[in-house]
C-alpha cells in the first residue's frame, strides 16, 4: 500500500495513524485497559464520598482506635486491620506450599490425563460458594480445631504466645485454614498451567546435565515460571483479603486484638458484611465504608511490598545466572 | 555411588513424594466437600428442584428453577462485561503496553481483585441500582462482571507472555503486522491457558453472594427480561442455609451441588468446543 | 449457513421470550427483616395463589437494609424488627407508616455440662452475664434462682450475634430496660459494642456455637428454637415470675401494650407487665409509604394488608409466630385508610 508521507503533529496525524491496523489495535486495547482504571477510580471515589462523615470525625485516629461502638458512635479500624492481615498471612502460609506442591506434582509427575482430570476437579473448588465453605467450616473445622488441632498445638508449641489461651473452635487460625482451602485452587490451577507451558528443552537441558527430577524442577522449571506463580499468589492474596462470608462464620467476630491464634478476631470484609445491611445513621454507614477504603489502602501497600520482593528476588536470580 | 549422589537421590524421592502428598491433600479436600454436599443435599435434588419455583417452608414440592436460570443469566451478563475487558486489556499489557502505564494498569487490576465482594455490591448499588430506582439482572451482572476482570486480565496476560518467541518471530518474518500476529498466532497459541483462566473466573463469580444482595436482589418468581430483580443460586443458598428449617437446609445443600454442576457443565462444554476446534484445525 | 441462521433465530427468540411480561401482572418488591421471613413468604405465596396476577417479592436482607432501601426508593415497602427512629423517619421523602404483623421473642439457649433441666434466669443474671460481670455458672445470681440444680464452676462463654439484626435489637432493648449499667455502657441497637463474647452469624451461627461450646449461652429467636428443638431457659418478667417463652406468653406481653398503643404503632413491649407475659417479646413491622402513586400497586398492598390482618393471622401459629391482639388489629385496619 502506498502511504503518503506522515503528517508529524496535530489531530490529523493521529487520525491518519489510525488507518494502520496495528495502531487501531493498540488504541482499542488501550481503551479497554484504561477502562479498568476508570472503574477502579469510580470505586475509590464512591468509597471516598461515602465515608465523609467518618473521615471528618475521626481523622487519622481511625487507624489506631480499637473501639467499635455503634451505639456511642465511636469507631476504629485497628482490630479489623489486624484480623485481616493475620488471617490472610495464615491462609498464604498454608496455601502456597500446599498449592505449589500440588501444582508441581500435577505438572511434572502425573500422567497428562490424570493431571488434567485432577486439575479440572480442583478448579471446581473455586466455584463452591463461600457460604458453603462457611458452613463446612462451622460443622467440620471448628470442632476439629477445638478437639484435636488446638490441644496438639498447645502440647507441642504451647510455649509460644501464639498458641496459648482458651480455644473455642472459632478464631483466627480456623479462619486462616478455611481461607487457605478457598485460595488453594487459584494457586494450583494457574501454577500448573504456567509450569506446563515451560518449554520442554529447559527440563531436558537440566536433566541432560545430570540433575535429578526434583533438581530440574525446583532449580530450573519453577524459576522459569516464577512470574506466573507469583501471579497466582497475588490472586490468592487478593481473594483472602476480600473474603467475606466464610470468614465471618468462623472467625468469632470479636473486634479485639490478641496474641493467640486461637482467639476470636474480626476482619474488615467480615464486619462490613455483618453490619452494612443493618447499619442506619450516617456516621455508622460512613465508618463501614471507610473500612472499605482502609482495605483498599491495605491492598495497595501489600501489593507494593510483594512487588518489591519480586524485584529483589529477580535481581538475585540475575546475578546468579 | 558417592554420598552426595545418594543424598541428592533421596532428596529427589522425598520432595517428589511430598508434592504428591500435597496433590493428594488438595484433591481429598475437594472430594470431601463434594461428598458432604451430596450426602446432605442429594435427597433434595429431584425433578421438582429443577422445574418448580420456591415454596414457603413446610410446603413440599418447591424447587429452585428460577434461581438456576437466574444464575445462568447473571453469569452470561458478567462474562459479556468481564471477559472482553479482561482479554483486551491483557493483550494491551502483553503486546503493546508502555512500561509505566502497564505497571499502573497491572497494579490497579490487583487492587480491584482485593476489593471485598460486598464493597463491589455496594458500588454497583450506588452506580446502577439507585439511578435506575430498582434492582435488576443487569446490575447483578455488572457487579459480577467487575469481579471477573482482574482474574481474566492476569491469567490471559500470563499465557500470552508464555507463547514462545519463535512463534512471534516466525509470523513477523512472514510479513504479518502486529495485530495480525496477535489475532492469528499468539492468541490461538495461548488459547488453552486463557480458557482455563476464564473458566476459573466464571467458577469464582458463580458462587458469589454478597454482590448480588444489593444488585440482583432476589425473586420468588420468574424474572422477565433483564431489568427486574432475579433469583440466583448463591443468594438462595445463603437465605436457606441460615434459616431454622431442615427442609430448607437440605435445599441449600442441593443448590450448592447444582451450582457446582452448572459450573461443571460450562467447563465441559467449553473444553469440548475447544477440542473440536483443535481437531478441526489439525485437519 | 442454515445452521447458523437457525441458531441465531433461536437465540433471538430466547432473548425476546425473556423479555415478555404479562400485561396486568403487578410486581411488588419488598425487603427487610429476616426474623419474619418464613411467615411472610407463606403469606405472599398464599396471596399469590388467591390473586395470581399479584406478585409480592420479598428479600430478607435485614431490617436496616430494608429501611435504607425503602428510603432510597428501590423497594415498594420495607420490613423491620425494630421501629424506625425519628431521625430515619425524617429522612423519608414520603411519610412512612408502621404496620405490626406478627409477634416474636428471643430466648436464652445454653449448653451447660451436667444440666438438662430448664434454667431460670433473673433479669440481673442475664444483664450480668452479657456485661461480663458474672463469669461462672455457679455464681450466686444464677444459683439462687435454680436451687437444686448442680451448676458447675466453669466459665460462662457468652455468644451473641455478629451481624446486625432485629433479634439483637430486641435483646438489647430488654437488657437496657432491666439494667441501668447496660443502658449506659452498651445501649440498644441492631448492632452494639458487646463487652464480652463470641459473635455468630445469624441464628444458625449462634446456635451452632452454643451447641459446640460447653459452658456457653446465647440468644436466638423463639421460632428458631422451636423449629430446631433447642432447649432454652425461663426468664424472669417484670412481675417477678419465671416464664418459659411460648406463643401465649408473647401474646400476653402484647396485650398489655395494646391498651396504650401509639397511633404510629411504634412501641416496645419488652419487660411488659403481666404475670404470664414473656419479657423479651416484640412486634415486627411492615413499613409502608403513605403515598403510593401506582394505583395497581397501592390497591394490591392495601388488599394484602387487609387480608394479612384477618385471614393471614391464621397461619401464624403453625409457624410458631404469635398472633396480633384483636385491639391492635382493629387499630391497624383503620390505619390502612391512611394509604393514598
Amino acid at each position: 500500500m502506498d502511504r503518503a508521507a506522515p503528517i508529524r503533529s496535530g489531530p490529523r496525524s493521529f487520525l491518519r495513524r489510525l488507518t494502520d491496523g496495528d495502531q487501531i489495535a493498540h488504541f482499542i486495547t488501550l481503551i479497554f485497559a484504561a477502562s479498568i482504571l476508570l472503574i477502579t477510580t469510580m470505586l475509590v471515589y464512591q468509597l471516598w464520598t461515602g465515608s465523609t462523615d467518618a473521615r471528618h470525625k475521626f481523622g487519622w485516629h481511625f487507624f489506631f482506635t480499637t473501639t467499635w461502638d455503634p451505639v456511642a458512635g465511636d469507631f476504629g479500624a485497628l482490630p479489623f486491620i489486624y484480623g485481616t492481615l493475620v488471617t490472610s498471612a495464615l491462609a498464604l502460609l498454608i496455601a502456597v506450599p500446599l498449592g505449589l506442591g500440588a501444582a508441581i506434582f500435577l505438572a511434572e509427575l502425573a500422567p497428562r490425563s490424570i493431571s488434567d482430570a485432577l486439575a479440572f476437579l480442583i478448579d471446581l473448588l473455586a466455584a463452591v460458594p463461600s457460604v458453603i465453605y462457611g458452613l463446612l467450616g462451622i460443622f467440620i473445622v471448628v470442632p476439629m480445631m477445638r478437639l484435636y488441632i488446638a490441644p496438639f498445638l498447645k502440647a507441642t508449641l504451647g510455649f509460644l504466645p501464639l498458641f496459648q489461651g482458651p480455644c473455642y473452635g472459632v478464631g483466627m487460625l480456623t479462619a486462616g485454614i478455611v481461607l487457605a482451602v478457598m485460595v488453594v485452587p487459584f494457586i494450583v490451577s494457574v501454577s500448573r498451567e504456567v509450569l506446563l507451558s515451560v518449554p520442554a528443552d529447559q527440563r531436558e537441558a537440566a536433566m541432560g546435565l545430570g540433575a535429578t527430577r526434583w533438581e530440574a524442577t525446583w532449580k530450573v522449571v519453577v524459576p522459569f515460571a516464577r512470574t506466573g506463580i507469583f501471579g497466582s499468589v497475588f490472586l490468592a492474596l487478593a481473594r483472602a483479603l476480600g473474603e467475606t462470608m466464610a470468614v465471618t462464620m468462623v472467625i468469632g467476630n470479636d473486634p479485639k486484638i490478641a496474641a493467640s491464634l486461637f482467639a476470636p478476631g474480626y476482619s474488615i470484609a467480615a464486619v462490613i458484611a455483618n453490619e452494612f445491611s443493618e447499619a442506619t445513621g450516617n456516621l455508622y454507614v460512613h465508618s463501614l465504608v471507610e473500612l472499605g477504603l482502609v482495605l483498599f489502602l491495605l491492598t495497595f501497600i501489600l501489593n507494593g511490598v510483594a512487588r518489591l520482593l519480586i524485584v529483589a528476588t529477580e535481581q538475585k536470580g540475575m546475578s546468579q545466572a | 555411588m558417592s554420598f552426595r549422589t545418594a543424598w541428592r537421590k533421596s532428596v529427589n524421592i522425598m520432595m517428589l513424594s511430598l508434592t504428591g502428598a500435597c496433590a493428594l491433600v488438595t484433591v481429598s479436600v475437594l472430594i470431601f466437600i463434594l461428598g458432604y454436599l451430596a450426602w446432605n443435599g442429594a435427597s433434595a435434588v429431584n425433578w421438582d428442584f429443577f422445574t418448580k419455583l420456591p415454596k414457603p417452608v413446610g410446603d413440599t414440592g418447591g424447587g429452585m428453577a428460577n434461581a438456576i436460570v437466574g444464575s445462568a443469566k447473571l453469569l452470561l451478563i458478567a462474562s459479556l462485561i468481564g471477559m472482553p475487558i479482561g482479554i483486551m486489556a491483557a493483550v494491551y499489557l502483553a503486546e503493546f503496553g508502555g512500561k509505566t502505564f502497564s505497571f499502573i494498569v497491572r497494579y490497579t487490576t490487583d487492587l480491584l481483585n482485593g476489593v471485598p465482594s460486598i464493597v463491589i455490591g455496594i458500588f454497583a448499588y450506588a452506580v446502577v441500582v439507585i439511578p435506575m430506582k430498582h434492582f435488576s439482572t443487569l446490575a447483578g451482572g455488572f457487579a459480577l462482571g467487575i469481579m471477573m476482570i482482574p482474574i481474566a486480565v492476569r491469567s490471559t496476560e500470563e499465557f500470552l507472555r508464555a507463547v514462545p518467541r519463535n512463534l512471534r518471530e516466525g509470523a513477523m518474518a512472514l510479513g504479518a503486522s502486529k495485530w495480525k500476529t496477535i489475532a492469528t498466532v499468539i492468541v490461538p497459541a495461548a488459547l488453552q491457558g486463557i480458557l482455563t483462566g476464564l473458566l476459573l473466573d466464571v467458577a469464582r463469580v458463580a458462587g458469589e453472594t454478597a454482590p448480588l444482595l444489593f444488585t440482583a436482589f432476589s425473586n420468588r418468581f420468574w424474572s422477565p427480561g433483564w431489568n427486574q430483580p432475579i433469583a440466583s443460586l448463591p443468594v438462595m443458598i445463603f437465605t436457606y442455609a441460615i434459616s431454622p428449617y431442615d427442609d430448607w437446609h437440605r435445599q441449600a445443600w442441593a443448590a450448592g451441588l447444582v451450582l457446582l454442576g452448572l459450573v461443571l457443565v460450562i467447563n465441559i462444554v467449553s473444553r469440548f468446543v475447544m477440542a473440536r476446534r483443535a481437531a478441526f484445525l489439525r485437519g | 449457513m442454515n445452521k447458523r441462521f437457525a441458531l441465531a433465530a433461536a437465540l433471538v427468540s430466547l432473548i425476546a421470550a425473556g423479555a415478555l411480561f404479562a400485561e396486568n401482572t403487578v410486581l411488588i418488591n419488598a425487603a427487610g427483616a429476616t426474623f419474619p421471613y418464613p411467615i411472610y413468604s407463606k403469606w405472599f405465596d398464599v396471596y399469590h395463589t388467591k390473586f395470581p396476577n399479584i406478585q409480592i417479592n420479598y428479600a430478607s436482607v435485614g431490617s436496616g437494609a430494608g429501611i435504607s432501601q425503602l428510603l432510597n426508593g428501590t423497594v415498594d415497602f420495607g420490613a423491620s424488627d425494630g421501629p424506625m427512629t425519628d431521625e430515619q423517619l425524617a429522612q423519608a421523602k414520603i411519610k412512612v407508616l408502621h404496620f405490626p404483623t406478627v409477634l416474636g421473642a428471643d430466648v436464652p439457649t445454653y449448653n451447660v455440662p451436667g444440666v438438662s433441666t430448664d434454667l431460670n434466669f433473673t433479669q440481673k443474671a442475664l444483664a450480668g452475664i452479657y456485661l461480663g460481670t458474672i463469669t461462672k455458672w455457679n455464681d450466686a445470681e444464677i444459683a439462687n434462682a435454680n436451687k437444686g440444680v448442680n451448676l458447675p464452676s466453669s466459665d460462662v462463654v457468652v455468644v451473641h450475634r455478629s451481624d446486625g439484626s432485629g433479634t439483637t435489637y430486641i435483646w438489647t432493648d430488654f437488657l437496657s430496660k432491666v439494667s441501668p449499667d447496660w443502658a449506659s455502657k452498651v445501649g440498644k441497637k441492631t448492632s452494639v459494642n458487646w463487652p464480652v463474647g463470641l459473635g455468630g452469624k445469624g441464628n444458625e451461627g449462634v446456635s451452632g456455637l452454643v451447641k459446640q461450646t460447653p459452658g456457653s449461652i446465647g440468644y436466638v429467636e423463639l421460632v428458631y428454637a422451636i423449629q430446631n428443638h433447642m432447649s432454652y431457659g425461663k426468664v424472669q418478667n417484670a412481675d417477678g415470675k419465671f416464664v418459659k417463652a411460648d406463643l401465649a406468653g408473647v401474646t400476653a406481653a402484647a396485650a398489655g401494650a395494646a391498651k396504650s398503643m401509639p397511633d404510629d404503632f411504634r412501641v416496645s413491649i419488652t419487660n411488659a407487665p403481666g404475670a404470664t407475659a414473656y419479657p423479651i417479646s416484640s412486634f415486627t413491622w411492615l413499613l409502608i409509604p403513605s403515598q403510593i402513586s401506582d394505583t395497581a400497586k397501592r390497591d394490591a398492598i392495601k388488599g394484602f394488608l387487609n387480608w394479612m390482618l384477618e385471614d393471614g393471622q391464621g397461619y401464624n401459629e403453625a409457624l410458631a409466630y404469635a398472633k396480633l391482639p384483636k385491639p391492635v388489629i382493629a387499630k391497624e385496619e383503620k390505619a390502612i385508610g391512611l394509604i393514598h
